[in-house]
């Protein structure tokens, strides 16, 4: 057990007695980890906040059930991931109509060198298309996905989080990337060629 | 177009090394098995490709940062929902018994109230029981029914 997963246990024992002050540490220690893994599931702010929240909320009420044995975040992602999954079955076809999608991504690269404007007005297309696409996925897929691009988790951590076999982690971001890759041609969009990194 | 058509049987080896290459994961005998495959089929090649391409844009790419005051306020927030919570706690408890009590009053009162008609008193009684069961139902299918739904995870 490593220092942090001893302060976890130390936290979620004292939490275990009532002490919601040493809960209040768990979620600052974990609320950026929490946020982000709602933001890659559901693609947008408010819904992330609030189900990220919500989590904590409900995490707190089910302590008791918290094995303070073993790390804190993996327990709570199940809640997060559980609460995302009915959130985007509710919401999915309502907010793919509200064009937003997509825009729950920026580019790491704006800014570093200077871009003319059609590329400027290129990259923010191909970041919507890109960051639309993946929210179109599967949700297992999406969520395999995002682990492994935005939150740059390695298969072994991906697989012991989600409780599958690494084979499985590399079939689902198989299965991501191919339609991915086919929506983007279907799109017309070709990465690196039309707008994309390689273009640069 | 099926996966079936675009690759050799026992393909599912060479996709997971595809993976594994993109996200340099690969060992040493993976890469060798990857480049033998790559040389006997350039189908592969070319689907490696495009998953080169699309990775170089999704390294660009990270998840939109909130406003630092996010932070500044999410136990906040939290701590909120844990009040909230003891809160609906209470409120459904006494809802529950002062509508009760309410209904068995109202009940009572109007099987004692004889200056209305007989038919009159027993037809609001079947309508509240009607109401009370319907409510129940409802209430029961939402709390238990649903969570035996063996179909609740299936994706429409």
């Amino acid at each position: 057990m490593n220092s942090s997963e001893a302060t976890d246990r130390m936290l979620v024992l004292r939490a275990q007695r009532g002490e919601r002050a040493a809960f209040g540490e768990l979620v600052t220690r974990y609320m950026q980890r929490a946020y982000f893994t709602a933001l890659g599931l559901v693609g947008n702010h408010d819904d992330a906040l609030d189900l990220s929240q919500e989590a904590f909320a409900r995490a707190f009420r089910a302590r008791a059930r918290i094995d303070p044995e073993r790390p804190f975040f993996p327990w709570l992602y199940q809640i997060i991931r559980r609460l995302c999954f009915n959130h985007t079955r509710d919401q999915r076809l309502h907010r793919l109509k509200l064009e937003k999608a997509g825009s729950w991504l920026t580019d790491t690269t704006m800014g570093r060198r200077p871009l003319s404007p059609d590329q400027a007005v290129m990259r923010s297309e191909l970041r919507e298309q890109v960051g639309a696409a993946i929210e179109r996925l599967p949700e297992r897929e999406r969520e395999t996905l995002v682990l492994r691009e935005f939150e740059e988790l390695r298969y072994r951590e991906i697989a012991e989080l989600l409780g599958i076999p690494i084979g499985t982690v590399m079939s689902r971001l198989y299965r991501a990337r191919r339609s991915l890759a086919r929506e983007m041609e279907a799109t017309g969009t070709r990465p690196g060629r039309g707008g994309g990194a390689g273009d640069e | 177009m099926s996966e079936r058509n675009v690759h050799p049987p026992g393909d599912e080896r060479v996709r997971h090394l595809m993976m594994a290459e993109l996200d340099r994961e690969i060992s040493g005998k993976g890469r060798r098995e990857l480049e033998s495959a790559l040389e006997e089929n350039p189908g592969l090649r070319d689907e490696l490709a495009s998953y080169q391409r699309l990775k170089e844009v999704t390294d660009t790419m990270a998840p939109l940062k909130p406003p630092e005051e996010t932070w500044d306020s999410y136990w906040e927030h939290v701590y909120r929902r844990l009040e909230r919570g003891i809160g609906w706690v209470l409120v459904s408890l006494g809802t529950i018994i002062v509508g009760t009590w309410a209904l068995w009053a109202a009940v009572s009162e109007l099987i004692r109230d004889t200056t209305m008609p007989a038919y009159i008193r027993w037809s609001m009684l079947a309508l509240i029981a009607g109401f009370v069961i319907l409510f129940v139902s409802v209430v029961r299918e939402r709390l238990f029914m649903q969570k035996k739904d063996p179909y609740k995870d299936v994706v429409r």
